[in-house]
């Protein structure tokens, strides 16, 4: 380790941890507003299920080098090649987590809120989604750690945040820039999961006993 | 030339898939890598996540092996193995190794541990000692997990072994790496192509092997994938790699 390069690239450091935060809230964020209509319409019309989330579950066992080449015909070495990589590795954990939350609602809870008046739409954002909360935090917790992993890959094709520090040490046989790279992003990670899970019982007080 | 005709030509031309450096040998090369470190990780893995969970003991480590797993980045345990043991075949199989071995050993862990008590009681009441309610009762019983967690490595050691192209080894992965470092797409695509078959190809192959280690008289129940617990499940998912 030579402490000196990394001094001298504190710099450089801050601006691939942020260009990595901000691939893995972009790409979590766009993941959600995808997964969220597709698991509602898995669950308005049951026989979707399984197509929508076995779709999704193929394109999850494509190797991210593999998705990536297959969209540069398309979008080339790009920003936009990262992006809906991303995406595309959130899809079926969050649209799984967001239905197997909303049917944990206990029927009974249901009822309740049909005889206090509530339409569909109040009953969701009222009652089923808070109640579905830690399954679908628990989801996007997965799928951040997940992402986080997988923005280093995207160094190869020229993105990548932290993962450009790590295959500029490789190509250059550099261990320092490497090493930190490595580490900030398995750091990244661990903070990342923590704070949604503190998130979570902050916004779930009801389930502390639990 | 039209980007999509190159494709069609890199497909029919004898030469991408002949030779050393052909599309054959460079799928022998990544299924022999995976293969194994596949057998090394499970014989490390499936005989330690067995024990822990027929005896109970160790929890804690067997069901959080897996999210500490995911926290690290495949790529990430390849380049630093590749610190250790330099470029070539060597970091690419212990970094698959490493990947491997957490899904197994918290697979094998949830399905021993999710065997009913009444049922263990059952074949302590047969008169059966406890190696033989293990291999009789327990392991037919759990043995839908146990694969679970081997179709989970498995799919990841496929996908990861693709980057293993990025520490100078063979597999599939090269089409991907070479093409892109000579802004070959054509290659880059076909490469692509391959390397999602033979995933898909192994994740489908191994659902099917889960679904036949079912004890006949469990059959019509819902495959134990899909029975699950949500929280149990999701560490049991495989990483993109």
């Amino acid at each position: 380790m030579r402490w000196d390069w990394v001094t001298t690239h504190l710099d450089d450091i801050g601006a691939a941890t942020r260009e990595h935060v901000v691939f893995t809230v972009v790409a979590t964020l766009i993941g959600l507003a995808i997964s969220f209509p597709l698991a509602l319409v898995a669950r308005r019309w049951r026989w979707l299920a399984a197509p929508v989330l076995s779709t999704a579950g193929i394109l999850y066992t494509i190797p991210s080098l593999a998705l990536f080449g297959l969209l540069t015909p398309w979008t080339g070495l790009s920003r936009t090649t990262a992006v809906i990589g991303l995406v595309t590795y959130t899809l079926l954990i969050l649209t799984r987590n967001i239905v197997i939350g909303l049917d944990g609602v206990a029927p009974e809870v249901r009822e309740a809120a049909a005889g206090m008046g509530f339409g569909p739409a109040r009953r969701l954002f009222r009652i089923e989604l808070p109640l579905a909360l830690p399954v679908i935090v628990a989801g996007i917790r997965v799928a951040v750690v997940t992402t986080i992993g997988l923005v280093t890959v995207t160094a190869y094709i020229g993105q990548g945040g932290l993962g450009r520090l790590i295959l500029d040490g490789l190509t250059r046989d550099f261990r320092t820039p490497l090493v930190v790279g490595a580490l900030l992003s398995v750091a990244l990670a661990v903070v990342a999961d923590v704070g949604l899970a503190a998130l979570q019982r902050r916004l779930t007080p009801w389930g502390r006993d639990q | 030339m039209n980007f999509w005709s190159g494709v069609v030509e890199w497909f029919t031309s004898a030469s991408s898939w002949e030779g050393n450096a052909g599309a054959v040998h460079r799928l022998y090369e990544h299924v022999a890598m995976s293969g194994a470190s596949m057998l090394v990780a499970a014989a490390l893995a499936l005989p330690l996540g067995i024990w822990l969970g027929h005896t109970g003991r160790g929890g804690a480590i067997a069901i959080n092996a897996s999210n500490v797993g995911r926290a690290v980045p495949s790529f990430a345990i390849l380049v630093l193995a590749a610190q250790v043991w330099g470029i070539g075949w060597k970091p690419a199989f212990f970094a698959l190794v490493a990947l491997a071995v957490p899904p197994m050993v918290t697979n094998a862990y949830v399905g021993l541990q999710g065997v009913d008590a009444e049922v263990r009681e059952a074949a302590r009441g047969m008169g059966m000692t406890g190696a033989q309610s293990l291999w009789r009762v327990e392991l037919p019983v759990a043995m839908p997990v146990v694969v679970g967690g081997v179709r989970t490595a498995a799919v990841q050691v496929v996908a990861t072994a693709t980057l293993a192209a990025l520490v100078a080894w063979g597999g599939l992965g090269r089409f991907i790496v070479d093409g892109t470092a000579q802004r070959d797409f054509v290659q880059v695509f076909a490469g692509a192509v391959l390397v999602a078959a033979l995933a898909i190809v192994t994740e489908l192959a191994l659902a099917g092997l889960q679904r036949l280690v079912v004890p006949a008289p469990l059959r019509r129940r819902r495959p134990a994938r899909e029975r699950r617990e949500p929280f149990v499940g999701l560490a049991a998912d495989p990483q993109p790699s």
